[in-house]
């Protein structure tokens, strides 16, 4: 009851302009957590502290929710292509999708060099996926949050639109990554041979430390690169569509012209994450 | 921008996701274009025979062709000399049968040389008979001297 009071005054206070280009910035930036607030209640979070109060064991609901809804759609896409699929002359969606994995397929034909039937699937699901959370960054920054706002009656609705600006998102796509290579590290040279990979290379097994030293943080820094580079240049994006929608009239030019040179970041970023995964699954593969 | 929960949502989302990709979307799509290009290479493959199959063909039909005209040539040459023959032996044959209807002729008119002068034989054998009555009047029997008459006549 409190928290709904809260939610109130705070929908009285800002809505329905906000006070500042910062202040419009800052609360586009937040997120709809769902999670155990401090009087012991789970619930979503009215501000950011209240958000951050919840500590780990709470929900980005928003990001997660449009993430899956992007999934599924994707693989109901590609389901009911692949339910029809004909090798005879192809239709226009078949032939769409037939690209795609043509696509996915000779790059990982060309990158990957062992046998592992489920990288391409992987790699094609990686892909799609990443690429549509980035599309949803070229859908006007206001529609969905006022959209969810409406239906949710609360003007002061915190909801971020775009999956791949959030942090958590990334590094869910990149920790699963990471996963996989030290699951396949090992199913393939065992866990000894995992290890010496990382204690023994590249100055022999009596320079251990040293190894470690400069082996581990490469080894490491494999998920963390994939994930903040696709945070970092998704947020960026966003950031720079906000304080677009802050100049009035003269953002129509301007946010054309940013969502024209966007469609060329989505692509890349969706493209390398697929590319580093199939890299670095590949390395998870190669024994020496 | 805080770490929470959605990094394990968002992993075992992708985690089920790819698992659903390898399963029933990657191998129908695949298994469509293997397919594809598997037909592709059939029909090039087959029209490269068919190629083939057409020179050859060809090659059969202009050896053939000529074949027909060594025979047909053959042919004519062959009916050439036997209408020649045909036309030799007709030749040959009228000859005969013309020299045959001289000959006939011939031997008719030879026929009725011999009767003309048998008639003319027995005519003059009369005439004489007559004659010689009339010379001698009735001292000449004829029953007596008929063979040797006779013997006048032959050897006119």
């Amino acid at each position: 009851m409190a928290a709904e009071e809260h939610a109130v005054e705070g929908a009285q206070e800002h809505a329905p302009q906000y006070a500042t280009g910062g202040e419009y910035i800052q609360h586009h930036l937040g997120f709809l957590v769902f999670g155990q607030k401090e009087d012991g209640h789970w619930g979503f979070a009215h501000s950011e502290e209240e958000a951050k109060d919840m500590g780990f064991w709470s929900l980005n609901v928003d990001t997660m929710g449009i993430s899956l809804v992007l999934g599924l759609i994707f693989l109901a896409l590609f389901k009911t292509v692949s339910k029809k699929a004909t090798s005879g002359v192809p239709g226009g969606l078949q032939n769409a999708i037939e690209m795609i994995v043509e696509m996915v397929q000779g790059n990982v034909k060309n990158t990957f060099h062992a046998k592992n039937d489920y990288i391409a699937p992987l790699s094609l699901t990686i892909f799609c996926w990443v690429f549509l959370m980035n599309l949803m960054d070229l859908v006007p920054v206001d529609v969905i949050p006022l959209l969810a706002q409406t239906i949710a009656g609360d003007s002061h609705l915190y909801f971020k639109a775009v999956p791949s600006t959030d942090v958590n998102i990334t590094a869910g796509l990149a920790l699963s990554v990471f996963i996989m290579i030290i699951y396949y590290s090992i199913k393939i040279k065992g866990v000894g041979g995992f290890f010496a990979e990382l204690a023994f290379h590249p100055f022999g097994k009596w320079a251990l430390p040293l190894n470690l030293v400069m082996e581990l943080p490469a080894f490491l820094a494999k998920p963390v690169s994939l994930a903040l580079r696709l945070f970092g240049n998704l947020f960026a994006g966003e950031v720079i569509f906000l304080v677009i929608a802050l100049l009035g009239w003269f953002q129509l030019p301007l946010h054309f012209a940013w969502a024209v040179f966007h469609i060329l970041v989505i692509t890349l970023q969706a493209y390398l994450f697929m590319m580093l995964t199939i890299v670095y699954l590949n390395q998870a593969h190669n024994d020496h | 921008m805080n770490l929470n929960a959605t990094i394990f949502g968002q992993i075992i989302a992708f985690f089920v996701f790819a698992w659903f990709c390898k399963n029933y979307v990657w191998p129908p799509i695949v298994a469509a274009l293997d397919e594809r290009q598997k037909k592709i290479a059939d029909g090039l493959e087959a029209a490269g025979r068919a190629e083939k199959d057409l020179e050859l063909a060809q090659e059969k039909a202009s050896e053939l062709l000529k074949e027909a005209k060594k025979d047909s040539s053959s042919i004519l040459d062959q009916a050439n000399k036997r209408a020649s023959q045909i036309v030799d032996e007709a030749k040959e044959q009228a000859r005969l049968e013309g020299q045959r209807l001289i000959s006939a002729a011939q031997a008719e008119i030879e026929q009725e040389i011999l009767r003309a002068k048998e008639d003319l034989r027995a005519q003059v054998s009369g005439l004489a008979i007559s004659g010689a009555e009339k010379i001698l009047e009735s001292s000449v029997d004829e029953k007596v001297h008929a063979s040797m008459l006779d013997q006048l006549a032959t050897s006119l």
